[in-house]
């Protein structure tokens, strides 16, 4: 089919599927930065970690009502206070979750793995209870939807723009963090070797909640962010999750390097099988190619030496 | 054992509900004048053993109130009891209340059929609205057809379907699709289509019948690109630049679930102008637009055979009576409007039949009218399918449709569509 | 230890006995022909929890993908059923007549080849149990010869099961699609939908399941099953000592998909239909926690962790739908953080040796063995 088009054409949506699998890159890195977080940090996989992104969603949900109705005239950068208000609310949860749950089970992280799947059915009945089982439309202001006209025939979503923006930011923050930072020393001395980092003085057990805190932030602004372009209901952080742990199994759990780079392959080989067969056969195929890959290289794209 | 449910559990609505039935006169006067039990002794309407007592039957109600279709469900749930309240307050069917058992299906179709075959055998339920899925339907068929229990299915469908022991209230494939087709043929002067949708049988079997009608009965008009996603697929960047590609005249989408807004989202996003291009749905009502929000989807068309903005008599009390039980904000979209005719055709059936006996419902059911249908004039046909009129509506920014065009006649319903398959 | 060793098969027996009792006789002289057919079904999810103690409790491989395996014997079971449903007398209005209804529907005119042995009872029967095991054996071998385990195994597992989930969904002309395979009548002519019919499933069933646990039992108690628990606590030890623990990875993991296919199997027969929910993420990790409320580590116990959740799931649903989420997440956490060995291990380390004290009349007796839970 692809030979029925003029050159010109071909060469915008060229443009506009590198696009799109940019787009879809920024969502995977988004998803996935969280949880590649608390997984290189403490070995931990958080099962309730697409639970944590729709509380996010909830929030801005929230906070969009609240400024419809009292400050109307400031609707156009709601959206700003709603991601805050989105990654303390879910940080704050998951501090709770770390304080009353983690924590007593860090010598066992296959059972990390089933409890917080149990927290991630509360939160989901949680949301049914609290929000309604229907889906709940976040209204976004007007200057997010749309695109730019670049030229005739190449558009450029400005959702789009903004989802990688704040993926840049995001990731730029947490790499300044992690390298630059006090904090960032202490949590990559963990990694390397808990045991010696306790002994000179690292309080580890406040270094791994606060990472907690910070990956189930991460997820808070990330569900906010997809407000703009997917739903919002009790169970839709199911749709993420097995994305999600591909990309931070495939990158290799300590890396976040390995998890940038293990985005942007799944995310440019869905992207542009979509493009050329369906959406179904692109799923499946993407997923058999990462299993397979991660047959042949179990431990994932990149590999931190570690000490245990 | 476990207890049984309560079963008046939404009794505060009653006192809310009766006021309520003021507005109703226009459904009220439709019905046949009450009906005494003493004329209808329960040993005669009811000789195989259901839940019927002198002042009483039971009825199931069979949806999913967890999990990921009770988004979906919910509406049919409360269309289903405000219609059950409904006939309660004007007396019940042959003079009896209906008692309603609620059960959960959990999104899961073995437990709808485990909840179908408690409602029929430990709770002999004399009818049973529910179901959703086709999934779930024909989870449930075998059970119904082996115990004789009677459910009445709300949910547009695919067709290729049709038992004595169920009712289908919804449209089945062609009374969604053919109609819809001619309009946008005709008013769009369409010619090419590229039709989507989520990956199962539903949407498979309506774009198999769509290409069908496309390629062999719309003069010169074509399928430039078929296309189907995963469930609860949120990405639709790749499909939505092949469409600037293709450049069809319509976009036939029949996705649905979470990522009908992810759809609609990107879509906007991606600059696709709906007052521009012709997008047609038969999955987005107005129960759908809720989470998708007006402002992303104004403009596309949709084929439905009931709309919230309708406006006949019925439908002016129908809705009010839903708000005021359900809450000023709830929206009622096809399906819900659906479930709602199934509580009043059952009764009307065992009203014609005299009797509750599920053989005799089965025979009594084709040409069963419902004059107070919201949508309108229904008619159950042999085929145990509803007549009823096909309409395309248009979103509108603040989520509702505004009816552009109807059928001039009922559609007949045709299950088996011949050439279709 | 060998003391200790001596009382805990001696609770091992009661406690098989017992419920052999409790499924045998019990449940059957209480329960109405509805409630048993239920019971049955649960039954067949304790299959899954019976492989999941092998591989998860024993030797420390958390699977999530075992939903696969339960759905492929699950499908096997059903290909076979429904070809015999859809004799050409069964399906005259369908325009091919002698395939299954919902490929008539997809336009598929001919029997796929894949289907076709599925004529034959005995290849059936085979193929329930042989192709879980040879799935199970590709995906393990490439896994445990390059020594992935713990984490990621669950992952690429739970991965697994989505694939299989959306690829059975998208291939609906050859499997059913999200709808599955329905409509299912008769085995070689016996019609199993009737309640008689259950009622002798249902025994099947229990026998097959008391049959897995003994097998289970043997292969535990055997030299194999100290070797297994060694690998799960030290793995590399285990490797320094000359074995190929691989191997013994491999094979364990196979002999709890085969138990999980028989589940699945079973099924199939008694509920009368086999659809793709099953082999999703979802009721994957349900069958984990089953066996965590059990006691994963005890076979009978995990069993009853099956009936007891899917009982109350059932009793709690019919009251309460909209908190029973709420207890069963509560019941996951619950369990991982107060009672690792779950519901068995309560048995053995406080009601047991509170009997025996009560017996004795003094404090201290038969401290049970409990290893570190796996990890």
């Amino acid at each position: 089919m692809l030979f029925g088009y003029s050159f010109g054409d071909l060469g915008s949506i060229l443009v506009m599927q590198g696009f799109a699998g940019l787009i879809l890159f920024s969502v995977f890195v988004l998803m996935a930065l969280g949880l590649a977080i608390i997984f290189g940090q403490m070995g931990v996989i958080n099962m309730a970690h697409g639970e944590f992104m729709i509380l996010g969603a909830y929030m801005t949900f929230l906070s969009s009502h609240l400024f419809q109705t009292y400050l109307p005239s400031f609707f156009g950068i709601y959206f700003f206070v709603a991601m805050i208000v989105a990654f303390l609310v879910s940080g704050a949860a998951g501090l709770a979750t770390e304080w009353l749950l983690i924590r007593h089970l860090y010598r066992r992280p296959l059972d990390t793995l089933l409890a917080t799947w149990g927290l991630s059915l509360i939160m989901q009945q949680a949301f049914r209870t609290i929000f309604g089982a229907r889906e709940v439309g976040v209204e976004l202001p007007s200057w997010m939807m749309g695109s730019l006209n670049v030229s005739s025939s190449i558009e450029v979503q400005i959702n789009g723009l903004f989802v990688m923006a704040l993926t840049l930011m995001i990731t730029g923050a947490v790499a300044l963090l992690m390298f630059k930072s006090r904090w960032g020393l202490q949590v990559r001395a963990v990694v390397n070797n808990r045991v010696m980092s306790g002994a000179v003085g690292i309080d580890t057990r406040r270094i791994d909640r606060l990472t907690f805190g910070l990956g189930c932030g991460i997820a808070g602004v990330a569900g906010s962010a997809f407000t703009m372009i997917g739903s919002t209901s009790p169970s839709a952080g199911q749709l993420y999750i097995v994305d999600t742990f591909l990309v931070v199994v495939f990158g290799g759990a300590q890396s976040l390097l390995g998890t940038i780079a293990s985005a942007l392959a799944i995310s440019q080989s869905q992207s542009t099988l979509e493009f050329f067969t369906s959406g179904s056969n692109a799923k499946v195929t993407t997923l058999l190619i990462v299993i397979g890959l991660l047959m042949l290289r179990p431990q994932g794209l990149f590999v931190l030496k570690v000490r245990k | 054992m476990p207890k049984k449910p309560p079963t008046d559990r939404h009794s505060p609505f009653r006192r809310k509900l009766l006021l309520g039935t003021a507005a109703l006169s226009a459904t009220a006067m439709l019905a046949p004048s009450k009906l005494f039990a003493q004329a209808f002794p329960t040993a005669k309407v009811n000789t195989t053993g259901l839940a019927v007592t002198d002042t009483e039957v039971t009825v199931g109600i069979l949806h999913s109130v967890t999990g990921t279709m009770a988004i979906s469900e919910t509406g049919s749930v409360e269309a289903e009891k405000l219609a059950i309240e409904q006939i309660n307050a004007q007396g019940g069917v042959l003079g009896r209340k209906i008692k309603f058992i609620q059960e959960d299906g959990a999104s899961d179709w073995p437990t709808f059929a485990e909840k179908a075959k408690k409602l029929l055998v430990n709770d002999k339920c004399a009818a049973v609205m529910g179901c959703w899925t086709s999934a779930s339907r024909k989870a449930v068929l075998p059970v119904f057809e082996q115990y004789n229990g009677m459910l009445y299915y709300p949910t547009f469908y695919e067709g290729l379907e049709q038992s004595k022991n169920v009712i289908y209230t919804g449209q089945e494939a062609t009374q969604q699709i053919i109609a819809g087709l001619d309009w946008v043929e005709k008013e769009k002067s369409a010619k090419t289509f590229y039709l989507l949708g989520s990956d199962y049988i539903w949407p498979r079997t309506s774009n198999k019948i769509a290409r069908k009608h496309i390629e062999g009965h719309l003069k010169g008009c074509k399928v430039v690109g078929e296309e189907y996603f995963p469930l609860g697929h949120t990405q639709f960047n790749s499909v939505i630049n092949k469409i600037k590609l293709t450049k069809p005249d319509v976009i036939y989408a029949i996705i649905v679930g979470g990522s009908n807004v992810a759809f609609y989202k990107q879509l906007k996003a991606a600059g696709i102008d709906l007052s521009k291009q012709t997008l047609l749905t038969i999955s987005v009502t107005e129960d759908e637009i809720d989470g998708i929000g007006g402002e992303n989807i104004a403009g596309a068309y949709a084929c439905m055979k009931y709309f919230q903005s309708l406006d006949n008599p019925n439908n002016k009390a129908f809705v009010p009576a839903f708000k005021k039980m359900w809450g000023e904000k709830t929206v009622i979209g096809d399906v819900t409007q659906a479930a709602y005719l199934g509580p009043w055709l059952w009764k009307l059936t065992a009203e014609k039949a005299g009797s509750f006996d599920i053989d005799k419902i089965a025979a009594a059911s084709p040409g069963v009218e419902f004059k107070g249908a919201p949508e309108g004039y229904v008619r159950i046909h042999e085929n145990h399918h509803l007549w009823s009129k096909t309409r395309v509506g248009r979103a509108k920014l603040d989520g509702q449709y505004e009816l552009v065009y109807e059928t001039a006649n009922l559609v007949e319903p045709d299950p088996f569509p011949k050439g279709y398959q | 230890m060998s003391n200790s060793l001596f009382g805990k098969r001696s609770y091992d027996v009661i406690a098989f006995v017992l419920l052999a009792v409790l499924i045998l006789v019990v449940l059957p002289l209480t329960l109405d022909a509805f409630r048993l057919n239920l019971f049955g079904k649960y039954l067949t999810y304790s299959f899954v929890a019976l492989g999941l103690v092998l591989c998860w409790g024993y030797t420390g491989i958390l699977s999530l993908g075992q939903g696969v395996f339960f759905g492929l014997g699950g499908y096997c079971m059903a290909m076979f059923l429904k070809l015999e449903a859809s004799s050409v007398a069964n399906t005259k209005i369908q325009s091919t007549p002698g395939i299954p209804d919902f490929m008539d529907w997809n336009q598929i005119t001919e029997l796929p080849f894949f289907w076709r042995p599925f004529h034959s009872l005995t290849f059936t029967l085979a193929a329930i149990i042989l192709v879980p095991c040879i799935m199970a054996f590709v995906l393990s071998f490439a896994m445990f010869k390059r020594r992935v385990g713990g984490v990621y195994f669950a992952i690429i597992t739970q991965a697994l099961s989505a694939v299989m989930t959306i690829l059975i969904i998208g291939q609906q002309g050859y499997t059913g699609g999200v709808n599955g395979i329905t409509d299912l009548r008769t085995l070689l002519g016996w019609d199993i939908r009737p309640d008689h019919s259950k009622v002798i499933l249902y025994f099947v069933c229990c026998v097959l399941l008391l049959g897995c646990i003994l097998l289970g039992r043997f292969v535990l108690t055997s030299k194999l099953g100290r070797i297994l628990v060694a690998i799960r606590d030290k793995e590399d030890r285990v490797r320094f000592s000359g074995y190929d623990v691989a191997n013994f990875k491999v094979f364990i993991f196979c002999v709890a998909s085969a138990f999980a296919a028989i589940g699945g199997a079973m099924f199939t027969l008694q509920v009368g239909f086999m659809s793709p929910s099953f082999v999703g993420i979802v009721p994957s990790i349900e069958m984990v926690i089953f066996c965590a409320v059990g006691g994963r580590q005890s076979l009978v116990g995990a069993v009853a962790g099956a009936l007891l959740i899917n009982y109350g799931k059932t009793v709690f649903s019919e009251s309460f739908p909209e908190l029973w989420l709420f207890a069963m997440g509560g019941l996951f956490i619950a369990v991982v953080l107060a009672f690792p060995r779950g519901l068995a291990g309560l048995m053995t380390d406080q009601v047991m040796p509170w009997v025996t004290r009560m017996r004795n009349g003094k404090g201290g007796a038969t401290p049970s063995i409990s290893p570190s839970p796996a990890e």
